[in-house]
């Protein structure tokens, strides 16, 4: 085991994080050495203690990821894998002191009214978040009806059968080059079994869940949904995720049995320097349902088109997706869905604004198999450009091995209308409130569809990068 | 006396050219309305009416080439759209432009708030909710309106009539001290039309000045003007009163065309310049 605390560790990616300047000594119980190898992957399964089948694929993954090349398609990657760290351990007291949280961050959590504890989490300043008093009783309740959820990493060692049955068989390493990657050094991220005909009726958070590494760069999330069963998980935060490595690449599985309900939402809000390539994938069987709300912010790249693969007959798989591309941002994202039996129907709706010189791209497929007859699928995509800088692209694929079904594609491209802006700006609202209030308008049948504080937390965000205050 | 005058607030437009797309529309026009008075502006389609309704309150596209607009000694045409409406502008589109996803309530609270507290920055509180909501309420019983209308998208699906109508529940919650009402009469019915003279003079009785730009005279049942204008290729040709607005009314335009020939070629150029625009 090795412990590195040389105080050179930061070579931050960019000048925009390095003016913060995190630059902090013997914070870290273990940190890997910079790189990636077969040494560095053995070391993380060391430390983690994993059981050998863990090992071998971790390594078999890496050998994957090496014989893969870079996709071509997507956003410019500027990417040196061997100058990412790819483990750290955070001590059990880690944490820079809320002195060094930038004053932008810290404001930005104000105006987001996130909770004092909250705030110290997710600025990096605690390790742990105290959810234990505030969420304690419904962990129990959770507990008493059976259902699993804790993080991936004490998943396998307490429920190692559960997880092995169902671990990467949805998104298998061979993937692609970044589920390889995150095959190989995952941490983090949930794991989360819901019994037969069990029906969670709140949204489970990620915050529910006490875990310095939740929400790791190279997270790993499994939801298995057993037969009859429901839920819905919510991810993450909208608050700006502070990191000071760039590429964050997580995997995210999810099974939802016969007759069960999953819907995954997540508000994603990243610092400008970081690459964001996350594979979500679900299948679905017979007569169950799978829902992806997706909202991606900030970054300087993401690349992410949650998928639902409709396995049996009566499977349904719905995917919602806002993505704001603010400058220097380049936001790739999108939906896949795949028909693979009679009678399943799916919907993406995607909406999309491009401000500041960003640029907003949507990456759809809807895949049709020979045998999945009667199968509807309708798209949506609307795209908002605010200013003559930015930029939006539509790249749908369709492909269709089937006579008998309903397509339907919808896309729109609009440029923010001089007529609404005056019409608002006619009635006394400044330039800035009438094109927030435009953008708001046109995201609203998405913010509809999420609970209640992540709606508020999503209009105050896009608030924020409307005035330019945030990412 | 004396003292009132000096305190009544005055809109004042003082020989205004626009041009639209390059094109001249209009050629000079004067006019001036007090706080309390309503004057009527009438004249056949096209003669620049709406034009000179969008070049008051500064949409983008009209370009003021002359003259100056003055809320008493303010300069307005230095001001973009949304401080006029603090200065106590408004008008009622002809043609309201739909705004999706925005609940017109929400809209409202949030213009409301700009309008009646000029001095506030970007940012700061609205109007409290609760307060908001009961006024809101009031207003549109007095409108004869659903109150759930006020959770629409801003004037999307709105047929004609739920257009204006909504139109003049904005104005009755901003308060203006001056209104621009163009053709708020049409696309309603008998009823309804009825009906928004009677809010429209309701809200007048509050000292605002109103310029009613309308084809027919129902709307004037309530609001006799004070005066009546007629406008004929890009100028007002005549000024009279309640008698002028019955006459056009009755007879239509051909006296006045008759009466101001230099004008009337104008209007004929204009129109075949836009019937060749739309041939092209
Ligand atoms: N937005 C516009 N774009 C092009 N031409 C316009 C526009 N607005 C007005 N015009 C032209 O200006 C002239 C006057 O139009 P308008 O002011 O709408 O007349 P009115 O309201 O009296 O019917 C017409 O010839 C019309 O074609
Ligand atoms: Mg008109």
């Amino acid at each position: 085991m090795a412990t590195d605390t040389k105080t050179d560790q930061f070579d931050i990616a960019t000048a925009e994080i390095n003016k913060y300047d995190f630059r902090n000594e013997e914070k870290y119980v273990f940190k890997a050495r910079k790189g990636l190898d077969a040494e560095i992957v053995q070391q993380i399964s060391d430390m983690k203690g994993e059981p050998d089948w863990m090992r071998q694929f971790r390594l078999k993954s890496l050998e994957i990821f090496n014989s893969k090349p870079m996709p071509r398609w997507g956003g410019k990657l500027d990417l040196d894998f061997q100058d990412i760290y790819y483990y750290i351990k955070p001590s059990d007291h880690q944490g820079r002191s809320w002195d060094e949280v930038p004053e932008d961050i810290k404001r930005t959590f104000d105006r987001l009214g996130i909770p004092e504890a909250e705030k110290k989490f997710l600025a990096g300043v605690k390790a742990q978040y105290e959810s234990e008093v505030v969420y304690g009783s419904l962990r129990e309740e959770l507990a008493s009806q059976g259902v699993i959820f804790t993080d991936t990493d004490t998943a396998v060692r307490e429920y190692p059968e559960l997880v092995r049955e169902y671990f990467a068989t949805v998104i298998p390493p061979s993937d692609n080059k970044f589920a390889a990657l995150n095959s190989a050094v995952w941490s983090g991220g949930s794991f989360i079994y819901v019994p037969k005909g069990v029906k969670v009726d709140f949204p489970l958070q990620a915050y529910f869940r006490i875990n310095a590494e939740s929400m790791g760069q190279f997270e790993r999330t499994l939801i298995v949904v057993d037969e009859g069963a429901q839920i819905h998980y919510v991810e993450g935060c909208t608050a700006p995720m502070y990191t000071t490595e760039s590429l964050h690449s997580a995997v995210v599985e999810i099974v939802v049995k016969k007759h069960a309900r999953c819907r995954y939402t997540t508000i994603q809000n990243w610092a400008n320097n970081i690459y964001n390539l996350v594979t979500k994938r679900a299948v679905a069987y017979e007569n169950a349902t799978m829902e992806w709300i997706d909202g991606n912010l900030g970054s300087r790249l993401t690349m992410k088109y949650p998928a639902v693969y409709m396995l049996e007959p009566g499977a349904r798989g719905e995917i919602l997706s806002i993505a704001f591309a603010s400058a220097g941002q380049h936001q790739d994202a999108g939906a896949k869905v795949v028909h693979c039996a009679p009678n399943t129907s799916s919907q993406i709706v995607s909406k999309s604004i491009s401000k500041g010189g960003g640029r907003s791209s949507y990456r759809g497929l809807v895949r049709v198999e020979s045998g999945a007859v009667k199968s509807r699928s309708k798209v949506v995509c609307d795209a908002l450009i605010l200013d003559a800088k930015s930029r939006s692209d539509t790249y749908p694929y369709i492909e269709i091995e089937e006579q008998d079904v309903a397509i339907g594609h919808e896309a729109s491209v609009s440029r923010i209308g001089e007529e609404q802006l005056f019409y608002l700006m006619s009635r006394g609202l400044t330039e800035a409130e009438a094109s927030t209030m435009i953008v708001g308008g046109f995201i609203e049948p998405l913010v509809k569809e999420l609970p209640m504080e992540y709606a508020v937390e999503l209009n105050k965000l896009i608030e924020l990068q409307m005035e330019g205050s945030v990412g | 006396m004396s003292d009132q005058e000096v305190q009544t607030d005055i809109l004042k437009i003082e020989d205004l050219h626009v041009s639209v797309g390059g094109k001249p529309i209009l050629k000079g026009v004067n006019l001036e309305i007090r706080r309390g008075e309503t004057h009527a502006l009438m004249g056949p389609n096209g003669s620049g009416k709406s034009t000179l309704g969008m070049a008051i309150m500064g949409h983008p596209g009209y370009e003021v080439t002359q003259g100056a607009v003055w809320i008493n000694d303010e300069n307005i045409l230095e001001m973009g759209p949304d401080e006029r409406a603090r200065r106590g502008l408004f008008m009622a589109f002809q043609r309201p432009v739909a705004i999706p996803g925005v609940r017109l309530a929400d809209f409202l609270r949030h213009a409301t708030t700009n309008v009646r507290r000029p001095e506030r920055r970007e940012g700061e509180e609205l109007l409290p909710m609760r307060e908001f909501r009961k006024e809101l309420r009031e207003k549109m019983a007095q409108l004869r309106m659903d109150p759930e209308f006020a959770r629409r998208y801003v004037n999307e699906g709105f047929s004609g009539g739920e257009m204006k109508r909504a139109e003049i529940l904005q104005m009755a919650m901003l308060r203006p001290k001056f209104a621009i009402l163009d053709e708020t009469d049409s696309g309603l019915d008998v009823d309804a039309v009825r009906l928004a003279s009677q809010s429209i003079a309701e809200i007048g009785r509050s000292k605002m000045g109103i310029l009613i730009i309308t084809h027919h005279d129902k709307l004037l049942e309530n609001n006799v003007p004070d005066k009546t204008h007629v406008m004929l290729g890009g100028r007002i040709v005549e000024t009279g009163g309640p008698e002028l607005a019955r006459e056009l009314h009755a007879n239509g335009y051909d006296r006045i065309r008759a009466d101001h020939p230099e004008a009337a070629a104008e209007e004929e150029a204009m129109r075949q310049d836009g019937a060749l625009q739309k041939a092209m």
